[in-house]
């Protein structure tokens, strides 16, 4: 057949195309999709059990459903650096609160005085004990009311902004009774950096810009 | 060996050897979550402007470098992180806030009541509010029932000299600090969420929490990140 011929019958075939109908039974695609959301099972792009991707949404539940487990936890800044021995960092991480002090008190304890080995008390008036007892109770203090700071009038009421939270942690294990041991050679109760790199915000969310 | 390949190991040695060092606030504090998603850096807690109510922020995957774009810097979906408070000094959390990334938004649930203390969660999908996260560029806060939310990178509002205090014990700086000392966490930003709530949200807590302030009634608070098992 030659090219011409086979040219002449294309504005045919596309005419006789305009009368044909689509019909209802065109639906091989929903069967699939038919089966695949309503199967049981998560499978296909569904990121739910029949739900989402191409199925229908998937419900909140669905959404957040699972279990998670605990990796990280934090109460006082500094605490796992300054007062854990190094090879139990990961450990305290993985200690609910009301555990810690059966578990950890000695440990801090002896930290306490490899760190400081004249320890005796610190200008908050508490002994080795009662310092390990405080801070391997891994919490931060907030007050209901009032001033909320680390080491402001009010003592370990709540964690502002801009404070100097290890100056003080190292005052407290460093500094002796008043304050003044370890403050020269060596120095051991001010790092030498008072403040954060950048201002804060006076409204919400508070926190600098990022860089 | 193409001097950009070059760059980008050294670089990525370099990052690595500051994410090992950098272990401070929360920052980098146990092996295991170091550089992970799940690396709480730091935890606030403080009064609002409005002494009604209450700011909780926690911040995560610290040392984020400056201008880092948000493929580089983001939340992980299989990352719950938890606002624990407990009101009654049993050091069990009464109630906690949850929040979890989902598409482009965080999605803070709570604060409700719990009676579970363990280190496994489930999320209590009842009290919902979402935020879409925050850029470089872009600030959003969503604000209801009296409270707001926020969730993005931030400057990292923590400060100490970590490397200073590393030399002192591994014994190679005997006179301890400097003055000036220097910031090792200057000009590096961590991921933040931000809550701020009505205190009447919380009920009255316990007094006799705290030694320093036994009259004022306190909660314990704490924050924890959990992964995805199932």
């Amino acid at each position: 057949m030659k090219n011409i011929k086979v040219l002449s019958f294309i504005p045919l075939i596309s005419f006789a195309l305009l009368f044909v109908q689509c019909q209802d039974d065109d639906d091989n695609g929903n069967a699939i999709y038919q089966d695949m959301c309503n199967d049981g099972v998560k499978n296909g792009d569904e990121t739910g059990i029949d739900c989402g991707g191409s199925c229908e949404p998937c419900a909140e539940e669905e959404l957040f459903a699972g279990r998670y487990k605990q990796e990280d936890q934090m109460g006082r800044a500094g605490v796992n650096l300054l007062f854990n021995k190094p090879g139990l960092r990961d450990s305290l991480n993985l200690v609910v609160p009301h555990k810690m002090k059966s578990q950890f008190k000695d440990v801090f304890r002896d930290r306490l005085m490899t760190l400081d080995t004249s320890y005796t008390t610190n200008i908050l008036g508490l002994d080795a004990d009662q310092m390990a007892e405080m801070f391997s109770q891994d919490v931060l203090w907030v007050a209901q009311n009032g001033e909320t700071s680390y080491n402001g009038t009010q003592v370990l009421t709540g964690r502002a902004l801009g404070e100097d939270v290890m100056d003080a942690n190292l005052l407290w294990i460093f500094g002796g009774p008043d304050g003044t041991k370890n403050n020269e050679d060596p120095n051991l109760i001010s790092d030498g950096v008072p403040e954060n790199d950048a201002p804060f915000l006076d409204t919400f969310p508070y926190l600098a810009p990022p860089f | 060996m193409k001097k950009s390949r070059i760059f980008t190991m050294v670089s990525s040695l370099g990052i690595m050897v500051l994410a090992v060092v950098l272990i401070s606030g929360d920052h980098n504090d146990g092996p295991s979550v170091s550089g992970t998603t799940s690396d709480i850096a730091d935890f606030y807690a403080f009064q609002a402007p409005d002494p009604n109510n209450l700011v909780l922020v926690m911040n995560t995957q610290g040392l984020i470098p400056p201008g880092a774009p948000t493929d580089q810097a983001s939340f992980d979906e299989d990352v719950l992180m938890e606002f624990n408070i407990d009101v009654d000094n049993d050091l069990k959390e009464d109630l906690l806030i949850q929040a979890i990334k989902r598409g482009d938004s965080m999605h803070f649930f709570g604060p409700f009541s719990t009676t579970e203390s363990s280190l496994i969660s489930t999320i209590k999908t009842d009290i919902k509010h979402s935020v879409k996260i925050s850029t470089y560029e872009e600030v959003y806060v969503e604000e209801a029932n009296g409270m707001k939310f926020f969730a993005g990178p931030r400057e990292d509002p923590f400060f100490f000299d970590k490397a200073r205090f590393d030399s002192y014990m591994a014994g190679s700086a005997a006179s301890g600090f400097n003055n000036p000392g220097t910031d090792s966490y200057e000009g590096t930003n961590v991921l933040s969420i931000v809550v701020e709530l009505p205190k009447a949200l919380l009920g009255t807590p316990a007094t006799n929490v705290n030694p320093f302030a036994p009259g004022t009634p306190t909660y314990n608070m704490w924050v924890e990140t959990k992964r995805k098992i199932q």
